[in-house]
Protein backbone atom coordinates (compact mmCIF):
# COMPACT_ATOMS: atom_id res chain seq x y z
CA UNK A 1 0.00 0.00 0.00
CA UNK A 2 3.21 2.38 0.27
CA UNK A 3 3.14 3.72 -3.09
CA UNK A 4 -0.20 4.64 -2.87
CA UNK A 5 -1.46 8.53 -2.55
CA UNK A 6 -2.46 8.83 0.68
CA UNK A 7 -5.54 11.17 1.61
CA UNK A 8 -3.28 13.49 3.62
CA UNK A 9 -1.00 13.91 1.14
CA UNK A 10 -2.91 15.69 -1.02
CA UNK A 11 -4.02 19.22 -0.81
CA UNK A 12 -7.40 20.02 0.48
CA UNK A 13 -9.92 23.50 0.29
CA UNK A 14 -9.20 25.94 2.94
CA UNK A 15 -5.95 24.03 3.75
CA UNK A 16 -4.42 27.04 5.75
CA UNK A 17 -7.13 26.29 9.18
CA UNK A 18 -8.68 23.03 8.41
CA UNK A 19 -6.23 20.17 7.74
CA UNK A 20 -9.24 17.60 7.39
CA UNK A 21 -12.82 16.63 7.46
CA UNK A 22 -13.41 12.70 9.35
CA UNK A 23 -17.59 11.60 8.92
CA UNK A 24 -17.83 8.56 10.49
CA UNK A 25 -21.48 6.36 10.60
CA UNK A 26 -22.02 4.06 13.46
CA UNK A 27 -23.77 1.09 12.56
CA UNK A 28 -25.42 -2.30 14.45
CA UNK A 29 -26.45 -5.31 12.93
CA UNK A 30 -29.95 -6.48 14.29
CA UNK A 31 -29.46 -9.65 15.12
CA UNK A 32 -26.26 -9.42 17.98
CA UNK A 33 -26.27 -7.86 21.54
CA UNK A 34 -23.89 -4.66 20.89
CA UNK A 35 -19.94 -5.80 21.71
CA UNK A 36 -19.99 -5.05 25.25
CA UNK A 37 -22.72 -7.73 25.63
CA UNK A 38 -21.47 -10.14 22.27
CA UNK A 39 -19.24 -13.02 22.94
CA UNK A 40 -15.94 -14.36 21.27
CA UNK A 41 -18.28 -16.10 18.86
CA UNK A 42 -20.88 -13.83 18.17
CA UNK A 43 -18.08 -11.08 17.93
CA UNK A 44 -16.26 -13.59 15.38
CA UNK A 45 -19.51 -13.30 13.18
CA UNK A 46 -20.28 -10.20 13.22
CA UNK A 47 -16.44 -9.78 11.70
CA UNK A 48 -17.42 -12.37 8.99
CA UNK A 49 -20.71 -10.94 8.00
CA UNK A 50 -19.39 -7.19 7.58
CA UNK A 51 -16.07 -8.49 5.63
CA UNK A 52 -18.19 -10.75 3.37
CA UNK A 53 -20.79 -7.80 2.56
CA UNK A 54 -18.20 -5.51 1.68
CA UNK A 55 -15.43 -7.44 0.11
CA UNK A 56 -17.41 -10.18 -2.01
CA UNK A 57 -19.77 -6.97 -2.93
CA UNK A 58 -19.92 -6.29 -6.57
CA UNK A 59 -19.64 -2.27 -6.35
CA UNK A 60 -15.88 -0.98 -7.78
CA UNK A 61 -15.84 0.31 -3.40
CA UNK A 62 -15.35 -3.13 -2.15
CA UNK A 63 -12.22 -4.06 -4.86
CA UNK A 64 -10.50 -1.10 -3.18
CA UNK A 65 -10.26 -2.78 0.42
CA UNK A 66 -8.62 -5.12 2.68
CA UNK A 67 -8.61 -6.34 6.08
CA UNK A 68 -6.52 -5.82 9.04
CA UNK A 69 -6.99 -8.29 12.17
CA UNK A 70 -5.77 -6.20 15.02
CA UNK A 71 -4.88 -9.08 17.00
CA UNK A 72 -2.38 -9.82 14.32
CA UNK A 73 -0.72 -6.72 14.46
CA UNK A 74 2.18 -5.12 16.33
CA UNK A 75 1.81 -2.65 19.36
CA UNK A 76 3.36 0.06 17.09
CA UNK A 77 1.65 -0.73 13.65
CA UNK A 78 -1.62 -0.84 15.83
CA UNK A 79 -0.23 2.78 17.42
CA UNK A 80 -0.05 3.79 14.03
CA UNK A 81 -3.16 3.23 12.92
CA UNK A 82 -4.73 5.45 15.76
CA UNK A 83 -1.87 8.11 14.46
CA UNK A 84 -3.12 8.10 11.35
CA UNK A 85 -6.84 8.95 12.58
CA UNK A 86 -8.09 5.49 11.09
CA UNK A 87 -9.33 3.76 14.29
CA UNK A 88 -10.07 5.36 17.45
CA UNK A 89 -7.74 5.03 20.81
CA UNK A 90 -10.14 2.82 23.03
CA UNK A 91 -10.55 0.68 19.80
CA UNK A 92 -6.91 -0.55 20.15
CA UNK A 93 -6.77 -1.03 24.00
CA UNK A 94 -8.01 -4.59 23.64
CA UNK A 95 -7.19 -6.02 20.19
CA UNK A 96 -9.31 -9.29 20.72
CA UNK A 97 -12.11 -9.71 18.02
CA UNK A 98 -11.48 -6.83 16.09
CA UNK A 99 -10.59 -5.74 12.75
CA UNK A 100 -10.32 -2.91 10.83
CA UNK A 101 -11.43 -2.27 6.90
CA UNK A 102 -9.64 -0.20 4.93
CA UNK A 103 -9.45 1.73 2.14
CA UNK A 104 -5.98 1.66 -0.20
CA UNK A 105 -5.65 5.33 -0.40
CA UNK A 106 -6.50 4.55 3.80
CA UNK A 107 -9.22 7.60 3.10
CA UNK A 108 -11.61 4.94 3.91
CA UNK A 109 -11.63 2.62 7.21
CA UNK A 110 -14.26 0.80 8.54
CA UNK A 111 -13.80 -0.29 12.48
CA UNK A 112 -15.18 -3.81 13.49
CA UNK A 113 -16.55 -4.28 16.58
CA UNK A 114 -15.54 -1.16 17.97
CA UNK A 115 -18.56 0.84 20.47
CA UNK A 116 -20.41 -0.10 17.89
CA UNK A 117 -20.75 -3.72 15.64
CA UNK A 118 -19.46 -0.98 12.70
CA UNK A 119 -17.90 2.41 12.50
CA UNK A 120 -18.02 3.90 8.97
CA UNK A 121 -15.19 6.24 8.59
CA UNK A 122 -14.33 8.86 5.86
CA UNK A 123 -11.17 10.98 5.91
CA UNK A 124 -10.94 13.71 3.46
CA UNK A 125 -7.79 16.64 2.96
CA UNK A 126 -9.60 20.35 4.08
CA UNK A 127 -12.88 21.47 4.77
CA UNK A 128 -15.18 18.68 2.38
CA UNK A 129 -18.05 17.53 4.63
CA UNK A 130 -20.60 17.34 2.10
CA UNK A 131 -17.88 15.28 0.08
CA UNK A 132 -16.95 12.77 2.75
CA UNK A 133 -20.91 12.58 4.20
CA UNK A 134 -21.56 11.29 0.93
CA UNK A 135 -19.32 8.79 0.44
CA UNK A 136 -20.08 7.90 4.30
CA UNK A 137 -23.72 7.56 2.60
CA UNK A 138 -22.77 5.52 -0.47
CA UNK A 139 -20.83 2.87 1.30
CA UNK A 140 -23.78 2.55 4.10
CA UNK A 141 -26.22 2.34 1.63
CA UNK A 142 -24.16 -0.89 0.08
CA UNK A 143 -23.62 -2.69 3.08
CA UNK A 144 -27.51 -2.28 4.20
CA UNK A 145 -27.79 -4.25 0.76
CA UNK A 146 -26.32 -7.04 2.38
CA UNK A 147 -26.64 -6.52 6.55
CA UNK A 148 -29.76 -5.78 8.20
CA UNK A 149 -29.05 -2.54 10.53
CA UNK A 150 -30.69 -2.38 13.57
CA UNK A 151 -33.24 0.39 13.50
CA UNK A 152 -36.29 1.80 15.13
CA UNK A 153 -38.38 4.93 13.29
CA UNK A 154 -38.10 7.03 16.66
CA UNK A 155 -35.01 6.65 17.83
CA UNK A 156 -33.41 6.42 14.34
CA UNK A 157 -30.43 3.54 14.01
CA UNK A 158 -29.89 1.81 17.34
CA UNK A 159 -26.33 2.38 19.21
CA UNK A 160 -24.81 0.74 22.09
CA UNK A 161 -24.46 4.52 23.31
CA UNK A 162 -27.64 6.49 23.22
CA UNK A 163 -25.55 9.87 22.24
CA UNK A 164 -25.22 8.19 19.17
CA UNK A 165 -28.34 7.47 18.27
CA UNK A 166 -30.21 8.71 15.13
CA UNK A 167 -28.26 9.57 12.11
CA UNK A 168 -25.23 7.90 13.73
CA UNK A 169 -23.21 10.31 12.31
CA UNK A 170 -20.45 11.99 13.55
CA UNK A 171 -18.97 14.61 11.31
CA UNK A 172 -15.56 16.46 12.33
CA UNK A 173 -12.97 19.01 11.39
CA UNK A 174 -9.62 18.90 12.43
CA UNK A 175 -8.97 22.46 12.73
CA UNK A 176 -5.55 24.53 13.18
CA UNK A 177 -6.41 27.35 15.45
CA UNK A 178 -2.95 28.74 16.58
CA UNK A 179 -4.18 32.30 16.07
CA UNK A 180 -7.38 31.96 18.48
CA UNK A 181 -5.20 29.83 21.19
CA UNK A 182 -2.56 32.56 21.31
CA UNK A 183 -4.98 35.08 22.05
CA UNK A 184 -6.75 33.16 24.48
CA UNK A 185 -9.97 33.06 22.76
CA UNK A 186 -10.27 29.21 22.44
CA UNK A 187 -12.32 28.86 26.08
CA UNK A 188 -14.92 31.24 25.09
CA UNK A 189 -15.41 29.85 21.74
CA UNK A 190 -15.70 26.13 23.34
CA UNK A 191 -18.50 27.39 25.73
CA UNK A 192 -20.50 28.84 22.85
CA UNK A 193 -20.33 25.99 20.93
CA UNK A 194 -21.44 23.81 23.38
CA UNK A 195 -25.00 25.68 23.20
CA UNK A 196 -25.16 25.07 19.60
CA UNK A 197 -24.84 21.71 19.77
CA UNK A 198 -21.42 21.09 18.64
CA UNK A 199 -18.27 19.89 20.17
CA UNK A 200 -14.27 20.90 20.92
CA UNK A 201 -11.92 18.03 21.19
CA UNK A 202 -8.29 16.88 21.17
CA UNK A 203 -6.30 15.74 18.42
CA UNK A 204 -7.08 12.03 18.27
CA UNK A 205 -10.38 12.63 19.21
CA UNK A 206 -12.65 11.94 22.75
CA UNK A 207 -10.72 12.30 25.97
CA UNK A 208 -7.24 13.62 24.02
CA UNK A 209 -4.88 16.29 24.70
CA UNK A 210 -4.71 19.50 22.15
CA UNK A 211 -1.33 19.50 20.06
CA UNK A 212 0.09 22.15 18.25
CA UNK A 213 -3.28 24.08 18.28
CA UNK A 214 -5.19 20.99 16.27
CA UNK A 215 -8.82 21.33 17.87
CA UNK A 216 -11.47 18.57 16.56
CA UNK A 217 -14.72 20.39 15.60
CA UNK A 218 -17.70 18.07 15.64
CA UNK A 219 -21.63 17.54 15.96
CA UNK A 220 -23.13 16.48 19.51
CA UNK A 221 -26.58 15.73 18.34
CA UNK A 222 -27.55 13.21 16.08
CA UNK A 223 -31.16 12.55 17.04
CA UNK A 224 -33.76 15.06 15.27
CA UNK A 225 -31.19 16.47 12.85
CA UNK A 226 -30.83 15.21 9.99
CA UNK A 227 -27.34 13.92 8.32
CA UNK A 228 -27.50 16.95 5.88
CA UNK A 229 -28.84 19.35 8.54
CA UNK A 230 -25.97 18.36 10.97
CA UNK A 231 -23.56 19.30 8.07
CA UNK A 232 -24.96 22.42 7.39
CA UNK A 233 -24.60 23.31 10.78
CA UNK A 234 -21.38 22.56 10.90
CA UNK A 235 -20.01 23.99 7.80
CA UNK A 236 -21.33 27.27 8.84
CA UNK A 237 -19.97 27.22 12.69
CA UNK A 238 -16.61 26.49 10.55
CA UNK A 239 -16.62 29.14 8.37
CA UNK A 240 -17.18 31.52 10.89
CA UNK A 241 -14.34 30.00 12.69
CA UNK A 242 -12.15 29.96 9.78
CA UNK A 243 -12.80 33.71 9.20
CA UNK A 244 -11.92 34.38 13.00
CA UNK A 245 -8.85 32.66 13.06
CA UNK A 246 -7.58 34.06 9.47
CA UNK A 247 -8.73 37.69 10.70
CA UNK A 248 -6.32 36.72 13.96
CA UNK A 249 -3.54 35.26 12.25
CA UNK A 250 -3.85 38.41 10.09
CA UNK A 251 -2.70 40.36 13.19
CA UNK A 252 -0.53 38.58 14.68
CA UNK A 253 1.42 37.88 12.27
CA UNK A 254 2.20 41.39 11.61
CA UNK A 255 3.81 41.45 14.61
CA UNK A 256 8.01 41.14 14.85
CA UNK A 257 8.14 39.11 17.70
CA UNK A 258 5.90 36.91 16.36
CA UNK A 259 7.29 36.89 13.03
CA UNK A 260 10.71 35.76 15.35
CA UNK A 261 8.77 32.72 16.44
CA UNK A 262 7.84 31.83 12.79
CA UNK A 263 11.35 31.96 11.82
CA UNK A 264 12.94 30.71 15.19
CA UNK A 265 10.80 27.49 14.52
CA UNK A 266 11.61 27.40 11.16
CA UNK A 267 15.33 27.21 12.14
CA UNK A 268 14.98 24.70 14.91
CA UNK A 269 12.66 22.60 12.61
CA UNK A 270 15.56 22.62 9.72
CA UNK A 271 18.64 21.81 11.92
CA UNK A 272 17.61 19.91 15.15
CA UNK A 273 19.27 17.00 15.75
CA UNK A 274 16.76 15.50 17.98
CA UNK A 275 13.00 16.51 17.89
CA UNK A 276 10.40 15.23 20.88
CA UNK A 277 7.36 14.79 19.39
CA UNK A 278 5.73 17.60 21.29
CA UNK A 279 8.20 19.80 20.41
CA UNK A 280 7.66 19.18 16.82
CA UNK A 281 3.78 19.74 17.06
CA UNK A 282 4.68 22.85 18.82
CA UNK A 283 7.14 24.08 16.22
CA UNK A 284 5.38 22.78 12.97
CA UNK A 285 2.21 24.93 14.37
CA UNK A 286 4.35 27.77 13.76
CA UNK A 287 5.80 26.42 10.39
CA UNK A 288 1.84 25.93 9.08
CA UNK A 289 1.15 29.73 10.25
CA UNK A 290 4.04 31.17 8.65
CA UNK A 291 3.41 29.80 5.54
CA UNK A 292 -0.41 30.50 5.33
CA UNK A 293 0.58 33.45 6.32
CA UNK A 294 3.11 34.46 3.14
CA UNK A 295 6.04 34.72 5.65
CA UNK A 296 7.34 31.30 4.89
CA UNK A 297 8.04 29.62 1.62
CA UNK A 298 9.41 26.47 -0.10
CA UNK A 299 6.68 23.86 1.31
CA UNK A 300 2.97 22.78 1.33
CA UNK A 301 0.35 22.90 3.91
CA UNK A 302 -0.01 19.15 2.62
CA UNK A 303 3.48 17.92 3.17
CA UNK A 304 3.28 19.54 6.27
CA UNK A 305 0.18 16.95 6.99
CA UNK A 306 2.15 14.54 5.87
CA UNK A 307 5.55 15.36 7.92
CA UNK A 308 3.31 15.25 10.94
CA UNK A 309 1.92 11.86 10.46
CA UNK A 310 4.78 10.26 9.57
CA UNK A 311 7.03 11.20 12.09
CA UNK A 312 4.39 10.44 15.32
CA UNK A 313 6.30 7.45 17.49
CA UNK A 314 4.43 4.77 16.05
CA UNK A 315 4.15 5.72 12.73
CA UNK A 316 7.57 6.50 12.95
CA UNK A 317 8.78 2.81 13.96
CA UNK A 318 6.44 1.16 11.66
CA UNK A 319 8.27 2.91 8.89
CA UNK A 320 11.91 1.86 10.06
CA UNK A 321 10.98 -1.30 10.33
CA UNK A 322 12.20 -1.54 14.44
CA UNK A 323 11.66 -0.73 17.58
CA UNK A 324 13.18 2.37 18.52
CA UNK A 325 13.71 3.83 22.13
CA UNK A 326 12.91 7.21 22.69
CA UNK A 327 16.65 8.83 21.91
CA UNK A 328 16.69 6.69 18.52
CA UNK A 329 12.76 8.06 18.01
CA UNK A 330 14.01 11.46 18.31
CA UNK A 331 17.05 11.32 16.57
CA UNK A 332 15.34 9.85 13.27
CA UNK A 333 12.09 12.29 13.87
CA UNK A 334 14.70 15.34 13.56
CA UNK A 335 16.59 13.49 10.65
CA UNK A 336 13.46 13.09 8.72
CA UNK A 337 12.42 16.13 9.30
CA UNK A 338 15.37 18.37 8.72
CA UNK A 339 15.28 16.72 5.19
CA UNK A 340 11.14 17.97 4.91
CA UNK A 341 11.99 21.54 5.98
CA UNK A 342 15.53 21.79 4.25
CA UNK A 343 13.83 23.61 1.17
CA UNK A 344 11.90 26.28 3.67
CA UNK A 345 13.04 29.64 4.10
CA UNK A 346 11.85 32.99 4.93
CA UNK A 347 9.84 34.88 1.98
CA UNK A 348 11.77 38.00 2.26
CA UNK A 349 14.85 36.61 1.77
CA UNK B 1 -15.17 31.46 48.51
CA UNK B 2 -11.96 30.09 49.80
CA UNK B 3 -11.54 26.29 51.31
CA UNK B 4 -12.05 25.62 54.62
CA UNK B 5 -9.74 23.65 55.35
CA UNK B 6 -6.31 25.36 53.60
CA UNK B 7 -8.21 29.15 53.50
CA UNK B 8 -5.55 29.70 50.45
CA UNK B 9 -7.17 28.23 46.96
CA UNK B 10 -10.72 28.75 46.15
CA UNK B 11 -13.26 26.12 46.90
CA UNK B 12 -14.67 24.13 43.85
CA UNK B 13 -16.02 21.22 45.59
CA UNK B 14 -18.91 21.32 47.43
CA UNK B 15 -20.16 18.61 49.36
CA UNK B 16 -22.76 18.18 51.25
CA UNK B 17 -23.89 15.06 53.67
CA UNK B 18 -26.74 14.12 55.41
CA UNK B 19 -26.37 12.15 58.89
CA UNK B 20 -29.29 11.58 60.93
CA UNK B 21 -31.22 13.88 58.88
CA UNK B 22 -29.24 16.72 59.68
CA UNK B 23 -27.50 18.40 56.77
CA UNK B 24 -23.56 19.37 57.11
CA UNK B 25 -22.05 21.69 53.72
CA UNK B 26 -18.47 21.66 53.02
CA UNK B 27 -16.75 23.68 50.29
CA UNK B 28 -13.00 22.82 49.61
CA UNK B 29 -10.73 23.49 46.95
CA UNK B 30 -9.38 20.24 44.65
CA UNK B 31 -6.60 19.36 46.65
CA UNK B 32 -8.14 19.28 49.99
CA UNK B 33 -10.69 17.29 48.57
CA UNK B 34 -8.52 14.73 47.04
CA UNK B 35 -7.40 14.41 50.55
CA UNK B 36 -10.45 13.89 52.06
CA UNK B 37 -10.95 10.75 49.91
CA UNK B 38 -13.49 12.74 47.77
CA UNK B 39 -11.27 13.32 44.47
CA UNK B 40 -12.48 9.87 43.32
CA UNK B 41 -15.91 10.88 43.27
CA UNK B 42 -15.37 12.42 40.68
CA UNK B 43 -12.70 10.57 38.73
CA UNK B 44 -15.21 8.18 36.59
CA UNK B 45 -16.59 11.61 34.88
CA UNK B 46 -13.34 12.11 33.38
CA UNK B 47 -13.17 8.84 31.61
CA UNK B 48 -15.59 9.13 28.78
CA UNK B 49 -19.01 8.55 27.96
CA UNK B 50 -20.29 5.64 29.90
CA UNK B 51 -19.62 7.17 32.89
CA UNK B 52 -21.47 10.64 32.12
CA UNK B 53 -24.42 8.45 30.45
CA UNK B 54 -24.32 6.87 34.25
CA UNK B 55 -24.53 10.50 34.90
CA UNK B 56 -27.82 10.88 33.03
CA UNK B 57 -29.17 7.75 33.92
CA UNK B 58 -28.44 7.89 37.94
CA UNK B 59 -31.55 9.07 39.10
CA UNK B 60 -33.26 6.24 38.12
CA UNK B 61 -35.13 4.30 40.84
CA UNK B 62 -33.68 0.44 40.63
CA UNK B 63 -36.94 -1.71 39.39
CA UNK B 64 -37.95 -3.94 42.32
CA UNK B 65 -39.02 -6.88 39.96
CA UNK B 66 -36.13 -7.17 37.53
CA UNK B 67 -36.85 -7.00 34.03
CA UNK B 68 -34.01 -8.74 31.33
CA UNK B 69 -34.34 -7.80 27.38
CA UNK B 70 -35.40 -11.09 26.17
CA UNK B 71 -32.48 -9.85 23.24
CA UNK B 72 -29.92 -9.99 25.45
CA UNK B 73 -30.19 -10.83 29.10
CA UNK B 74 -29.27 -7.60 30.37
CA UNK B 75 -31.78 -5.66 33.09
CA UNK B 76 -31.99 -1.46 33.29
CA UNK B 77 -29.80 -1.84 36.57
CA UNK B 78 -26.95 -3.76 33.85
CA UNK B 79 -27.29 -0.91 31.60
CA UNK B 80 -27.52 1.79 34.16
CA UNK B 81 -24.15 0.63 35.73
CA UNK B 82 -22.11 0.09 32.73
CA UNK B 83 -23.66 2.86 30.71
CA UNK B 84 -23.96 0.78 27.28
CA UNK B 85 -26.99 -0.47 26.01
CA UNK B 86 -27.04 -4.25 25.70
CA UNK B 87 -28.72 -4.89 22.20
CA UNK B 88 -31.13 -3.38 20.10
CA UNK B 89 -34.17 -5.28 21.91
CA UNK B 90 -32.78 -3.24 24.95
CA UNK B 91 -34.47 0.08 23.20
CA UNK B 92 -37.92 -2.04 22.99
CA UNK B 93 -37.72 -3.54 26.28
CA UNK B 94 -36.98 -0.69 28.31
CA UNK B 95 -38.18 1.88 25.88
CA UNK B 96 -40.22 4.00 28.39
CA UNK B 97 -36.90 4.10 31.09
CA UNK B 98 -34.58 4.92 28.02
CA UNK B 99 -37.14 7.75 26.65
CA UNK B 100 -36.14 10.63 29.42
CA UNK B 101 -32.86 10.27 28.77
CA UNK B 102 -32.48 10.11 25.42
CA UNK B 103 -34.94 13.29 25.66
CA UNK B 104 -32.39 15.20 28.02
CA UNK B 105 -29.29 14.02 25.73
CA UNK B 106 -30.42 15.18 21.88
CA UNK B 107 -33.74 17.19 23.71
CA UNK B 108 -35.54 15.18 21.38
CA UNK B 109 -36.18 11.71 20.12
CA UNK B 110 -37.75 11.82 16.85
CA UNK B 111 -34.96 10.59 14.35
CA UNK B 112 -35.19 12.69 11.41
CA UNK B 113 -32.64 11.52 8.72
CA UNK B 114 -31.69 8.31 6.98
CA UNK B 115 -33.97 5.22 7.21
CA UNK B 116 -32.61 1.85 5.82
CA UNK B 117 -32.30 1.38 2.18
CA UNK B 118 -32.59 4.92 1.19
CA UNK B 119 -29.96 7.70 0.65
CA UNK B 120 -28.94 10.37 3.14
CA UNK B 121 -28.23 12.70 1.10
CA UNK B 122 -28.48 13.22 -2.48
CA UNK B 123 -27.09 14.43 -5.96
CA UNK B 124 -29.12 16.59 -7.87
CA UNK B 125 -28.02 16.32 -11.70
CA UNK B 126 -28.44 20.34 -11.93
CA UNK B 127 -25.41 22.19 -10.15
CA UNK B 128 -23.99 18.88 -8.23
CA UNK B 129 -25.33 20.05 -5.01
CA UNK B 130 -26.53 17.38 -2.39
CA UNK B 131 -29.80 18.31 -0.68
CA UNK B 132 -31.57 16.51 2.07
CA UNK B 133 -34.23 14.21 1.69
CA UNK B 134 -36.70 16.53 3.76
CA UNK B 135 -39.22 13.31 4.69
CA UNK B 136 -38.75 9.78 5.39
CA UNK B 137 -41.08 7.41 3.27
CA UNK B 138 -43.18 7.25 5.94
CA UNK B 139 -43.60 10.69 6.22
CA UNK B 140 -44.08 10.95 2.10
CA UNK B 141 -47.13 8.43 2.27
CA UNK B 142 -49.17 10.34 5.11
CA UNK B 143 -48.35 13.47 3.61
CA UNK B 144 -50.03 11.69 0.97
CA UNK B 145 -52.41 10.00 2.42
CA UNK B 146 -53.81 13.50 3.92
CA UNK B 147 -54.22 14.82 0.31
CA UNK B 148 -55.95 11.55 -0.73
CA UNK B 149 -58.45 12.19 1.65
CA UNK B 150 -58.77 15.59 1.23
CA UNK B 151 -59.55 15.11 -2.85
CA UNK B 152 -61.98 11.84 -1.66
CA UNK B 153 -59.69 9.62 -3.83
CA UNK B 154 -60.74 7.08 -1.05
CA UNK B 155 -59.20 4.53 -3.33
CA UNK B 156 -55.75 5.34 -2.99
CA UNK B 157 -56.02 6.27 0.62
CA UNK B 158 -57.00 2.89 1.55
CA UNK B 159 -53.99 1.83 -0.25
CA UNK B 160 -52.07 4.09 1.22
CA UNK B 161 -53.31 3.62 5.07
CA UNK B 162 -52.58 -0.55 4.55
CA UNK B 163 -48.62 0.34 3.31
CA UNK B 164 -48.29 3.01 5.94
CA UNK B 165 -49.71 0.16 8.61
CA UNK B 166 -46.96 -2.29 7.01
CA UNK B 167 -44.09 0.40 7.29
CA UNK B 168 -45.05 1.48 11.59
CA UNK B 169 -45.11 -2.36 12.07
CA UNK B 170 -42.38 -3.69 10.27
CA UNK B 171 -40.05 -0.14 10.33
Amino acid sequence: MAEQVKWYERAGACGDVVCSTRVRLARNLKQYPFPAYANGRQKEEIEQKVKDAMLSGNSILSREFCFLPLEELSDEAAVSLVERHLVSPAYISDRKGKGVLLSQDESVSIMVNEEDHLRIQVLREGLSLKEAAELADRIDTLLGETLQFAFDPEFGYLTQCPTNLGTGMRASLMLHLPALTESGAMARIAGNLTKLGLTLRGTYGEGSQITGALYQLSNQITLGLSENEAIVNLSSIASQLIEEERKARHDLCETIPFQDKVDRAAGVLKSAKMLSTSEFMDLVSYLRLGLSAGLLTGTTQEALNALTIHVQPATLMASAGKALDQTQRDILRAQVTRQACAPIHDAKE
Amino acid sequence: MLCQMCGQHPATTHIKTIVNGKLTQAHLCADCAKKQGYGNLFADWGSGFGSLLSGFMGSAAPARQVTRCPGCGASFEDITRSGKIGCAECYHTFRGQLLPIIQRIHGTAQHKGKVPGSSALRVTDTNNKIVAVEETPLEEKKRLLKQAIETQDFERAAVLRDEIKELEQHG
